[in-house]
């Protein structure tokens, strides 16, 4: 152990070699990361099935004036989905007829 | 039976008066003065609800530590294991029975001749504890965000800027290397990493340390918001992030392997922590081992947080808290907090400026590693700027880079001065 008093020159170049280890070794374990990220994103990309082509959408349902629109629910109960709505819309400060949700799905980790 | 010979031998044995006739001599006062310090920090816990499951335990530890002849911790025993100064064991009548030198000393002995608190300090003093604990935060982390921006890495590392900082500001002060790195690391923000850090460096510093890294910790909602404002516009702040990507689990279980081997190979002393870490996080993701996750998530993380709050509050004997030193610690270490959130901060505007504003300078703050809380103050400041601004995920990547980051920064700290 070094309990001796170190001279101020040399506990300055141990922070900055110190500053300098941590960026080179996150900056060395961002490149793994962004290099797993895209190896998994290509294989996703190749084991994704072929989408049908598309039909032309039909035209949107006129809407109740006032209305911001129909929402879909995927797994969702509509009381669940009308307190989500209520929540964001109070979060963000804005009537709940101003913000359009185009759908709400509950995600399975 | 003699009543009035065994009421006074009931009063000298006990601590009353033990304090009363040693009270200028042998440190009494010291004894009193940190049971009112434990007293304190308790209404902090309790009251103010800073850091209540680690500030109450080392409160408590505090206390029985303190108390004249409770025996509970013997920091004459400490000191002999680690500074090598001889312990004299003494019997009832005060003679010397053994005396404990430092090249024959072990564990056994401490087991044989300690109190309850030097036995639990064994798992600090072999890292048994922090390490535990990081398998329980592990488990509770969900490195999704990071893993979905990676960039969020350089923003834990900008954040480590206090440690180093705070270690030049130390020598300053005429810490020695050890003790400067020790207190340096209060800067990471991360309390097992600063208990782990101390224990090896500066044994005789770790309930100041301690109580000065939880109580800034418990401290980040006020510390950070004026730096978050003097370091960024309110155009900045403002900036909504774009959602990431959907991370795949496969992804999120190879990730706490990749990390483990690729950290511990460039800093093999970082490996206890990092490797508990990620095994944590491993138990979770599998998938497989819901009941191991489980347990490290709640049962051993609550029997090892009691066990090293009391272990660190013991370590708070008024001979080696009642000093100077300690105030130094507490103005190094809210130094350390400022200066590493506003490394984070910076470097959140220079990745601001590099994206053509695609980041919000905030979530650097969280690069101080203070999970969960640091990565709230940003969402919380980015709501205040723009109520529509939801920054908690994105925040949450330099959150966990930041504990990886500080990990290393007390890696490097443990190479150099251990």
């Amino acid at each position: 152990m070094l309990l001796t008093k170190i001279p101020m020159s040399d506990a300055a170049i141990t922070a900055l070699l110190g500053y300098a280890i941590v960026f080179f070794g996150l900056i060395l374990l961002m490149i793994v990361v962004v290099l797993l990220g895209k190896a998994f994103i290509a294989a996703e990309k190749r084991h994704a099935p072929v989408a049908p082509v598309a039909e032309t959408p039909a035209p949107a349902p006129k809407t109740a004036p006032g209305s911001a629109g129909g929402v879909k629910l995927h797994n969702v109960e509509p009381k669940t989905a009308a307190m989500l709505m209520a929540i964001v819309a109070n979060k963000m400060g804005k009537p709940i007829n101003e913000l359009r949700f185009i759908s709400i799905k509950e995600v399975d980790e | 039976m003699n009543i009035g010979e065994t009421l006074l031998k009931l009063w000298n044995d006990s601590g009353f008066a033990k304090m009363i006739s040693g009270f200028m001599a042998e440190g009494g006062w010291q004894n009193l003065v940190m049971i009112l310090i434990g007293c304190v920090l308790l209404y902090l816990a309790i009251v103010k609800k800073f850091e209540p499951l680690l500030l109450c335990g080392i409160a408590f530890g505090c206390i029985l530590s303190n108390l004249p002849g409770a025996g509970m911790y013997h920091q004459g025993l400490w000191s002999c294991y680690v500074e090598g100064i001889p312990y004299e064991v003494l019997d009832e009548a005060g003679n010397v029975v053994k005396t404990l030198t430092q090249d024959t000393m072990t564990f056994t002995d401490i087991l044989h001749y300690g109190g309850l608190l030097d036995i639990f300090y064994i798992g600090v003093k072999t890292s048994i504890y922090p390490c535990l604990i990081f398998l329980g935060v592990g488990a509770m982390t969900d490195f999704g965000p990071l893993l979905s921006n990676p960039k969020s890495l350089l923003l834990g590392a900008a954040a480590q800027m206090g440690v180093f900082a705070a270690f030049v500001g130390a020598i300053l002060l005429g810490f020695s290397g050890n003790a400067a790195a020790a207190i340096g690391i209060i800067g990471g923000a991360d309390g097992p990493t600063a208990i782990f850090l101390t224990s090896k460096l500066a044994p005789n510093l770790l309930g100041a340390i301690a109580v000065a890294a939880y109580s800034y910790m418990a401290l980040i909602p006020l510390i950070q918001p004026p730096f978050m404002k003097l370091l960024t516009t309110k155009k900045m702040r403002e900036v909504k992030m774009e959602q990431t990507r959907k991370v795949s689990k496969t992804e999120k279980i190879i990730f706490p392997i990749v990390v483990t081997i690729f950290v511990a190979l460039l800093l093999p002393s970082t490996a206890p922590l990092i490797g508990c870490l990620m095994l944590g996080n491993l138990l979770k993701e599998t998938g497989v081992t819901d009941r191991l996750s489980d347990t490290v998530q709640n049962a051993l993380m609550n029997i090892v947080t009691i066990l090293l709050s009391l272990s660190v509050g013991a370590t708070m004997v008024g001979s080696t808290f009642l000093a100077w030193d300690t105030l130094k610690i507490i103005v190094l270490g809210v130094a350390a907090f400022i200066l590493s959130t506003c490394g984070g901060l910076i470097g959140g505007v220079i990745m601001y400026k590099l994206t053509g504003g695609r980041v919000n300078p905030l979530i650097g703050s969280a690069g101080v590693s203070a999970v969960p809380m640091a990565a709230r103050v940003a969402n919380k400041e980015g709501q205040k700027a723009n109520p529509a601004n939801f920054l908690l995920m994105h925040a949450m990547g330099p959150n966990v880079a930041g504990v990886i980051g500080s990990a290393i920064a007390a890696g490097f700290l443990l190479s150099v001065f251990g």
